[in-house]
């Protein structure tokens, strides 16, 4: 098994027809993705990659029966592209889309209370399910499938963590990016609690950084409610304090957004720090031989 | 992005938030004669990018307006060095010249997007006129928040209930409440991603205003407030960043040790930082170079990692994803063919195209350093800044 993806994710495309749509497009299908339908407003009707282009999401699920969307749409305009393939019904949004807005986000997030969407992202490389399915920009080839869950706040550091397990020939369940942006669609948690039911996850990696207190707040769910093995990384002990880098979730205020405080927290719930980033894989080898 | 004091006192004035009487001067001048206007007792300010102005010396009191074009003197054309300024400083050339208020009690108000409950939040205080971050550690009782629900904006009753608990005077509750609404209108059709006024003071003549005022704005809005954008004060910031920006390199931060970094990814950046300081080196920057496929991004990394002195190697750190490691690998070769680059070069390449991108790299006969993993690059790099490697 795995999480939020698999064999039955039927995928539409926001934003298909632009380069970085189209290209990851390709991957996702090369991967095996069953990618059924693309909207890109005015084009309707036209075809991309042998996939139908829709102008709506609502007209591309009345024809394909899709249930998720993966948005490329540029920042200006993907809260509204988020919103509306939450109108429309679809259960997971998985928006790639970096640079959205902060009062962008909190008008979507308003506006998906209630619904029964999940958004993954913004701001976040997608994610995959190895083997199966994969809505997102990851390089396919390096996954393997297994049993590992993998979530991440980093794109690319969750590309390092999961070549080191496939390295090591540890595979994973699903690997979901959440996104480094301050207010992501799913937190930490959301995605812990899915990992926790998933009968075929035996362990799972948290990929965290400094800034906020998601990993905090993913210690307290951790200590609480986990039962399954976790390992950790965050990134940043040795950013300077009060600069932003590059993630806007990644601003140092105040103690509780240190990675020494968060790796403190996740310590104290049980949690297995990595030494390094390096060495991450082999930190899940050792957990996973403990515990078997 | 931020922008000066007196900057932000126009746009709070323009929101109906009342603030002291006063005006910019970039000469010892124009601050006498401003203070001339103002009645000769004023307050000189300091105009920078940086807080504790106060302590530093960055703000004086004249009484008349001969004084003030002295005390203006003093500062305009120095560099003021604060608690939150590097030990460089940042160069005053604007000071505010401002009436004198006579301050009866010092409040605190701002607003910020509380990230976790995904809403913006009214901080306010009694403890006014001090770092909010110290009141929040020694007495965290006296910051009161009032979450505000975007759908139904900020209401009176949460105006009122700020007011009373900082114990206002019942004639002050109604000016305090506008205040209020007020800078939250500011806070949202601006795209602030903070707005503060501390210390908010009552005056001897019962009358509320903004001594201070700082704004911030959300970078990834600016693209919808091109009148804020302008306000930005180049000069304010470090100049690196400053040519980095200019370059298209937004994800730029100038650090003080010798190893330039360029990696894609901010949470992989950080990660090569951690990596490199495990190594026993220090990272020149932080250097995010995004997911925007363009071989010109790359060349102008490589452009200022060469303007800074300090580079004593550079480090390419690139999983590709998004960003495909072909288009890097050429951007490695033109930056060669563009700029003369004489410290050694570790690379480290994976993920999306990476065999073109090896390919592209061997074939330009370039002189690098090839490292295996992330911890092998940080390890070379340093051994390179020692000339241990070549």
């Amino acid at each position: 098994m795995s999480i939020l993806i698999d064999e039955k994710t039927l995928l539409l495309v926001q934003g298909i027809t632009g380069n970085e749509g189209s290209f990851h497009t390709q991957r996702c299908i090369e991967y095996g993705t069953r990618v059924v339908a693309g909207i890109t407003p005015g084009k309707g009707g036209s075809e991309v990659l042998g996939v139908p282009v829709f102008n709506t999401v609502e007209a591309a699920i009345e024809k394909t029966g899709a249930n998720a969307s993966m948005i490329f749409v540029p920042a200006a305009f993907a809260a509204d592209a988020i919103m509306e393939a939450a109108d429309a019904g679809i259960p997971l949004i998985v928006c790639i889309t970096e640079g959205i807005p902060v009062s962008d986000m909190i008008v979507v997030h308003n506006y998906l209370k209630g619904k029964q969407t999940r958004l993954i992202g913004p701001n976040c490389p997608g994610l995959i399910s190895p083997g199966k399915c994969k809505v997102g920009i990851m390089a396919g080839g390096i996954h393997l499938p297994g049993n590992v869950g993998v979530v991440s706040r980093s794109g690319t550091l969750t590309y390092e963590t999961v070549a080191q397990l496939t390295s090591l020939g540890i595979g994973q369940s699903t690997c979901v990016g959440i996104g480094g942006d301050p207010m992501p669609g799913s937190t930490f948690v959301d995605i812990l609690k899915l990992f926790q039911e998933d009968k075929d996850t035996r362990a799972v990696v948290l990929i965290g950084e400094i800034g906020g207190t998601a990993e905090q707040e993913a210690a307290k769910f951790i200590k609480e409610k986990m039962t399954k093995p976790v390992v950790a990384f965050v990134a940043g002990a040795t950013a300077p304090p009060g600069r932003r880098m590059g993630h806007a979730g990644a601003i140092i205020s105040g103690s509780s957004g240190t990675a020494q405080d968060k790796m403190a927290a996740l310590t104290a719930a049980g949690v297995t720090i990595a030494p390094s980033p390096a060495e991450i894989g082999i930190t899940v080898k050792k957990v996973l031989e403990t515990h078997s | 992005m931020k922008i000066h004091e007196y900057q932000a006192k126009a746009l709070l004035s323009e929101f109906g938030i009342p603030v002291p009487k006063g005006a910019v001067a970039t000469t010892p001048a124009e601050a006498k004669k401003i203070a001339a206007e103002l009645g000769g007792k004023v307050a000189i300010k300091a105009q920078v990018y940086a807080g504790g102005r106060g302590k530093a010396g960055g703000i004086k009191a004249a009484n008349t307006p001969e004084e003030a074009e002295k005390l203006a003197g003093q500062i305009l054309g120095t560099r003021l060095i604060t608690h939150q300024t590097t030990s460089e400083g940042v160069p005053v050339s604007k000071v505010l010249v401002e009436q004198a208020i006579n301050i009866e009690r010092e409040l605190y108000l701002s607003i910020i997007v509380a990230t976790a409950n995904r809403m913006p939040v009214m901080m306010a205080s009694e403890a006014g006129g001090m770092d909010i971050e110290e009141v929040a550690k020694v007495s965290p009782e006296k910051i009161l928040l009032e979450y505000i629900d975007q759908a139904t904006s900020f209401q009176a009753f949460q105006g009122r209930k700020l007011a009373y608990r900082m114990n206002l005077n019942p004639a002050q509750v109604r000016p305090a409440t506008n205040l209020m609404a007020n800078l939250y209108k500011l806070f949202q059709a601006k795209d602030c991603s903070l707005a503060e006024i501390n210390p908010l003071v009552i005056t001897t003549d019962g009358e509320i205003l903004a001594l201070d005022a700082k704004l911030n704005f959300d970078d990834n809005a600016l693209f919808r407030h091109s009148n804020i954008e302008q306000l930005h004060d180049l000069e304010q910031e470090d100049p690196l960043e400053v040519q980095a920006n200019e370059l298209g390199i937004n994800n730029y931060i100038k650090l003080d040790g010798n190893i330039g970094c360029l990696v894609n990814g901010a949470g992989l950046a950080m990660a090569v930082m951690d990596l490199i300081t495990q190594a026993g080196g220090n990272p020149a920057n932080f250097l995010d170079i995004g997911t925007v496929n363009d071989v010109n991004r790359v060349v102008n990394a490589f452009k200022i990692f060469t303007t800074d002195p300090n580079v004593k190697a550079i480090l390419v750190n690139i999983f590709g994803g998004m960003a495909r490691v072909d288009i890097i690998a050429k951007g490695i070769v033109e930056a060669h063919k563009q700029i003369d680059i004489h410290v050694p070069l570790v690379v480290r390449l994976a993920g999306t195209n990476v065999d073109e991108g090896k390919h592209i790299l061997a074939e330009s006969g370039i002189k690098f350093i090839e490292a295996t993993d992330f911890y092998d690059a940080a390890r070379k790099s340093v051994q390179a800044t020692k000339g241990e490697v070549n």
